[in-house]
């Protein structure tokens, strides 16, 4: 029973939104951190960027897990929604939620959808073309090509200012986000004061941080 | 003071509810929220209207009773107070006020601004209690010495009026906070210790069963909880949960 | 019909016993033939209603409210008494008894509070068992403190709120049984009147506070649970819905109602601010342990007081009358309630009341968050001459101790009490009158059984503080689960009542009829308009201090109000719904012939006795003068139609433990 039960409660549900945010939050921090490279030095990014690409354990392991962890967390997040907004079927007159709660709590679908979008569109730019280039047209291995489709990418002023809106809802999603998720799993205690600020600076460094090397690329082009 | 006060009217369960406004005047900062509504009701029965049916009883924040949705916080807009206690010296002459029952699948309303917490009493019934027989025949008060500081938490935690406004409060009508407090007091007291596996899988069992939405952690709750409940019970509930299913 | 208290014989100490060991017992598996119907659920009503259910009993429990867990037990602020003796200070159960009877001035029959005084420590047991978080020292066990009219520290307490703390046990021990399916609970249900069938209660006629039906329920026996009836004076420390509906209900059908001039008015209170004041708030009597009160010692600093040209804090030391202190040094600010409230209203009577309305006395911590804080300041080894932290450290304390009640002040009064003192003045808080029941605690009416504050057993004329809770928990816990199941014994090839019983019809309509006259009556004016009128000529002339004028007066005018009533009072809205006015209306129906005799009861009473004072017999010193040799008695009363007609029953007290002496508290 207790199993069964541990799947459908909604505690169960909470924890695994949490854990596939913490998930999604660790593979942002080195996504970011291989990104800054292309600030400091092309070729670093490069060599990285080739052994993220062409390493199996990361293409044929790590990948997929990245991937079910992405569907499974926005999927969840979806059918959460749908279930607690049906949980008061007749809304408020006047609700002021913006006495008892941040904006970004109270919004998490929002900066979520936008962030989803963001990550279709990204897919699209870079996901699907490596796929591609890798797989269907079999491409030959290029160890310098990385750098370049970066930069190429942020070309574009429309394109730029795309990606620097979805990192600033991405920033809110993170800011209640990241903290929300240790509070799931129980974790509150004497050390969370100092958790708590650990994640509002993660939630404004690390998607200022992509910002910043989309706007840097864009306007050293 | 004078006031629009925007009203739900209700007839009973079935029945579609509206806003409707009602003007009043000669009210006094000094009143609490309850004798203005108290004033606007005798004016009501002398011009031969249904008085406007809301719950309260103690009026001095502890029983439980009082409810109100106002100008869109549970309990208005003061902290730490329940209705009753919340006076009208914090609104201005002249304020539209909007009064609403408390909104949730499973608080259905019965009349105005009654609604029924039925599901709170059902959630407690599935395991809200040590389950020790009334026979007095148990062991001194004494032999089982409890540090004060759990003590104390635990008592902070059972200071809880079931209320239902961090059910109000939850953008998800999520009703943890309150579930919590009960799991996290008995939780931190050896004697409740027992039976804390069994207590936590029920009542979440039945706190789900009843159509609260989940936590999202906004703190909402906490906030306009009268008592001043901590969201560290939640905490502690979702690692109670987590062991006691683990252990299975 | 004479009054047999069935007391069982042996010495004192061993009456109790001795029942036990010699009444019938009902064996499990008849139990479960067995319907009990317990109306309210507080402290008295939840335990009993979760005892008997654990034994095996079917438990059929009401209460007006959404939630049994909202009865005003949950308001009891201060909190338990018990002889556990945990503080070595000399407490024992002849103490606790020897206390309770002296401080109820003599009026209590000694059997029960006895028996009172014995359970008193299996309570205390039993909550924490259930997890009521008791207030702990460092060492993890159990604290106490010191309550009024005593010289030990005996009362157990969960900070100001501990009469929630065990009311959520007896609420918990009884969602237990409801989750079981042997309490079945009714929520939201008034009851309305008794079925008494071949002379025994076999039921109630209950209204559905939602739907407005009118509901048959049947059982072996009736249990009231249903409180006190201090809400006859409009204003009172009670929660709104507090009623005397269900005990007033069980006296018409013959239950006979004793004492009810005996009321608490507690002398810690909120003073009255205005007309649109719906309830009092109490602030604690603990307060009294560490709070000093005092009004200015001269006329005209009063004066300037009440004018708002002079603040309390600018009236120095010398110039203050801590008028307790200086009447009883003994006790000083710790007196019983009945003196310190006549003593609160001597002195504004004499003009030196310090609110608006020239209703209130001072209730000041400025000394004890100094010796707390100087306390604090050596414990720390910080300079304690240092005066500002000093109170800053004071003030934490003092908040720790009684924070809740504190910031209740503050939000009601808006007034911050820890840098100005509090206003207090008396207010009516227990009626220590009730129903009259024998030491079984069943009533004049067979199978009628009345438990805590509904009855009138323990208090005498004066209830000493952290002695309510005390007894509502024996009573239910461990008390009445005995005495019920002697009672029982010879039912248990009854099988079900049925509630197509004539006796069952008669009484519904009985009720339908009071329903509908109150319903079509073209009446203009809303019940509280009633309630308020009556409770003004309850406070002048039957309160804290009643003269033979006075309460003739009463009588004649209560009447008077009760007829215009039934002919004014306007109910909106239709009988079958959910009818808050109705509601109220029926209520006040009652309280509008309570408040009759309750006038008659104090007007016979020719003594001063606790919370009975009578202007004519008072000592020269203004302390209440007894009258043993002619009112050493219980006044039962018996209802025939009229409250003027109603008849006395007298049970004689016999004191035979304690010695009858002029209570002193000097």
């Amino acid at each position: 029973m207790a199993k069964s039960a541990l799947l459908k409660s909604s505690i169960a549900k909470k924890v695994a939104m949490a854990l596939s945010g913490l998930f999604l939050i660790l593979f942002l921090a080195q996504h970011f951190f291989i990104n800054s490279t292309s600030v400091f030095s092309p070729d670093t990014f490069n060599s990285i960027s080739h052994f993220m690409g062409n390493n199996p354990l990361v293409q044929f392991v790590i990948q997929p897990i990245l991937i079910i962890g992405v569907v499974f967390h926005f999927t969840m997040g979806i059918v959460l929604e749908i279930k607690n907004n049906s949980a008061r079927p007749i809304s408020y007159a006047k609700n002021n939620g913006a006495a008892n709660s941040s904006w970004a709590s109270r919004n998490m679908i929002v900066s979520g959808l936008v962030v989803l979008a963001f990550i279709l569109l990204h897919f699209y730019d870079f996901w699907v073309p490596e796929m591609v280039y890798k797989y269907v047209d079999g491409s030959p291995l290029n160890e310098t090509r990385y750098f370049a489709e970066l930069t190429h990418k942020f070309v574009s002023p429309v394109r730029t200012a795309i990606y620097c809106v979805s990192f600033v809802l991405l920033s809110l999603h993170l800011w209640h986000g990241f903290n929300s998720s240790f509070q799931s799993v129980g974790f509150n205690n004497k050390y969370s004061r100092s958790l708590h600020k650990l994640g509002y600076a993660f939630a404004i460094v690390v998607p200022f941080g992509f910002i910043f090397i989309a706007l840097f690329h864009h306007f050293n082009h | 003071m004078k006031l629009t006060l925007k009203i739900w009217r209700q007839k009973n369960a079935a029945a579609e509810g509206k806003i409707v406004e009602y003007p009043i005047d000669g009210i006094e900062p000094d009143m609490s929220f309850l004798e203005m509504l108290d004033i606007l009701n005798d004016k009501l029965i002398v011009k031969g209207e249904d008085t406007v049916a809301f719950d309260h009883d103690c009026r001095e924040g502890i029983c439980g009773m009082c409810s109100l949705f106002i100008n869109g916080e549970a309990h208005g807009p003061d902290r730490l107070v329940t209705t009753c206690q919340l006076h009208m010296r914090k609104f201005k002459d002249g304020d539209t006020i909007f009064i609403e029952p408390f909104r949730a699948k499973a608080f259905p309303v019965i009349k105005d601004l009654v609604v029924d917490r039925g599901a709170f009493d059902r959630i407690q019934q599935s395991g809200g209690f040590i389950s020790v027989n009334t026979s007095g025949n148990t062991i001194d008060a004494n032999t089982i010495p409890i540090p004060k500081h759990d003590a104390d938490r635990a008592f902070d935690a059972a200071t809880c009026i079931g209320c239902g406004a961090c059910v109000a409060s939850c953008k998800n009508s999520s009703a943890m906070l309150f579930v919590s407090a009960k799991v996290s007091q008995f939780a931190l007291l050896p004697q409740g210790k027992i039976e804390a596996a069994d207590r936590v899988m029920n009542m979440v069992a039945q706190m789900d069963a009843e159509g609260f939405g989940n936590c999202t952690n906004t703190g909402a709750c906490e906030v306009e909880c009268p008592k001043g409940i901590s969201l560290e019970n939640i905490a502690r509930m979702n690692r109670e949960y987590l062991s006691a299913s683990l252990k299975g | 019909m004479a009054l047999d208290s069935k007391i069982p014989g042996g010495s004192i100490s061993d009456k109790w016993t001795n029942y036990k060991d010699h009444i019938n017992l009902v064996n499990p598996a008849n139990k479960r033939n067995l319907d009990v119907i317990i109306v309210g659920t507080g402290l008295a009503g939840g335990s009993a209603a979760a005892t008997l259910a654990e034994l095996g009993y079917n438990v059929k429990a009401f209460c007006f409210q959404d939630s049994p867990r909202r009865a005003h037990s949950i308001a009891a602020q201060g909190g338990i008494n018990a002889a556990k003796n945990y503080q070595g200070d000399g407490d024992s159960t002849f103490r606790l008894f020897y206390d309770t009877v002296k401080g109820g001035d003599y009026r209590a029959r000694e059997a029960n509070v006895h028996r009172l005084a014995e359970v008193s420590t299996n309570i205390i047991d039993q909550c924490v068992a259930q997890g009521v978080p008791f207030a702990r020292e460092y060492g993890g066990l159990l604290d106490n403190r010191s309550f009024g009219g005593t010289l030990v520290s005996r009362t157990f307490y969960a900070k100001g709120q501990t009469g929630q703390q065990l009311l959520l046990g007896a609420y918990s021990a009884m969602n237990r049984q409801i989750g079981r399916g042997k309490i079945k609970m009714h929520n939201r249900h008034e009851m309305l009147d008794l079925v008494i069938v071949n002379g025994k209660a076999r039921g109630i006629i209950a209204r559905n506070l939602v739907t407005g039906e009118i509901e048959r329920h049947s059982a072996h026996a009736v249990v009231i649970a249903s409180g006190g009836y201090g809400n006859v004076f409009f204003l009172s420390t009670n929660a709104m819905g507090s009623n005397v509906t269900a005990a007033w209900k069980i006296h018409k059908r013959g239950a006979y109602f004793a004492n009810p001039c005996y009321t608490q008015i507690h002398p810690t209170c909120i003073p009255v601010s205005g007309d649109h004041q719906a309830k009092l708030t109490l602030m604690s009597e603990s307060l009294r342990n560490d709070g000093r009160i005092w009004v200015p010692a001269k006329l005209e600093d009063a004066k300037a007081i009440r004018e708002g040209k002079l603040k309390p804090t600018q009236i120095a030391e010398a110039d203050r009358d801590y008028y307790l202190e200086r009447r009883y040094p003994a006790f000083g600010n710790l007196v019983p309630r009945d003196i310190a409230s006549r003593a609160a209203k001597e002195r504004c009577d004499a003009g030196f009341g310090v609110n608006k309305t020239g209703e209130a006395v001072y209730l000041d911590f400025a000394a004890a968050i100094e010796r707390y804080g100087v306390d604090q300041a050596r414990l720390k080894h910080l300079d304690e001459n240092d005066k500002a932290l000093v109170i800053k450290l004071g003030t934490e304390v003092v908040a720790n101790k009684y924070g809740n009640l504190f910031q209740m002040y503050e939000k009601i009064v808006d007034e911050n009490p820890y840098s100005t003192p509090m206003m207090i003045y008396p207010a009516v808080h227990y009626t220590m009158g009730g129903t009259w029941v024998d030491y079984n605690l069943q009533t004049t009416i067979p199978g009628c059984f009345s438990i805590g504050e509904s009855n009138f057993s323990d208090h005498g004329a004066n209830r000493l503080g952290a002695s309510a809770l005390m007894q509502g928990l024996a009573d239910g816990y461990f008390v009445l689960p005995y005495t019920i199941g002697d009672y029982l014994a010879p039912d248990i090839k009854m099988g079900t009542i049925s509630t197509d019983l004539p006796e069952f019809e008669q009484a519904e309509n009985n009720v339908k009829q009071q329903i509908e006259a109150l319903m079509n009556n073209g009446g203009s004016k809303p019940a509280d308009y009633f309630h308020k009128k009556l409770g003004k000529i309850m406070w002048d002339k039957v309160g804290m201090a009643r003269n033979a004028k006075g309460l003739t007066e009463a009588q004649s005018e209560i009447a008077a109000i009760r007829e215009e009533f039934y002919k004014e009072v306007k109910i909106p809205g239709t009988a079958n719904s959910f009818n808050t006015e109705l509601a109220k209306a029926l209520r006040i129906a009652d309280f509008l012939e309570l408040g009759e005799l309750f006038a008659k009861d104090a007007l016979h009473r020719n003594e001063s006795c606790g919370g009975h004072f009578r202007e004519e017999y008072q000592t020269p010193e203004g302390e209440a003068q007894r009258d043993d040799e002619n009112f050493a008695y219980v006044a039962a009363w018996e209802y025939k139609g009229n409250p003027s007609d109603a008849v006395l029953h007298k049970e004689e007290l016999k004191f035979e433990n304690v010695k009858l002496v002029q209570r002193s508290y000097k």
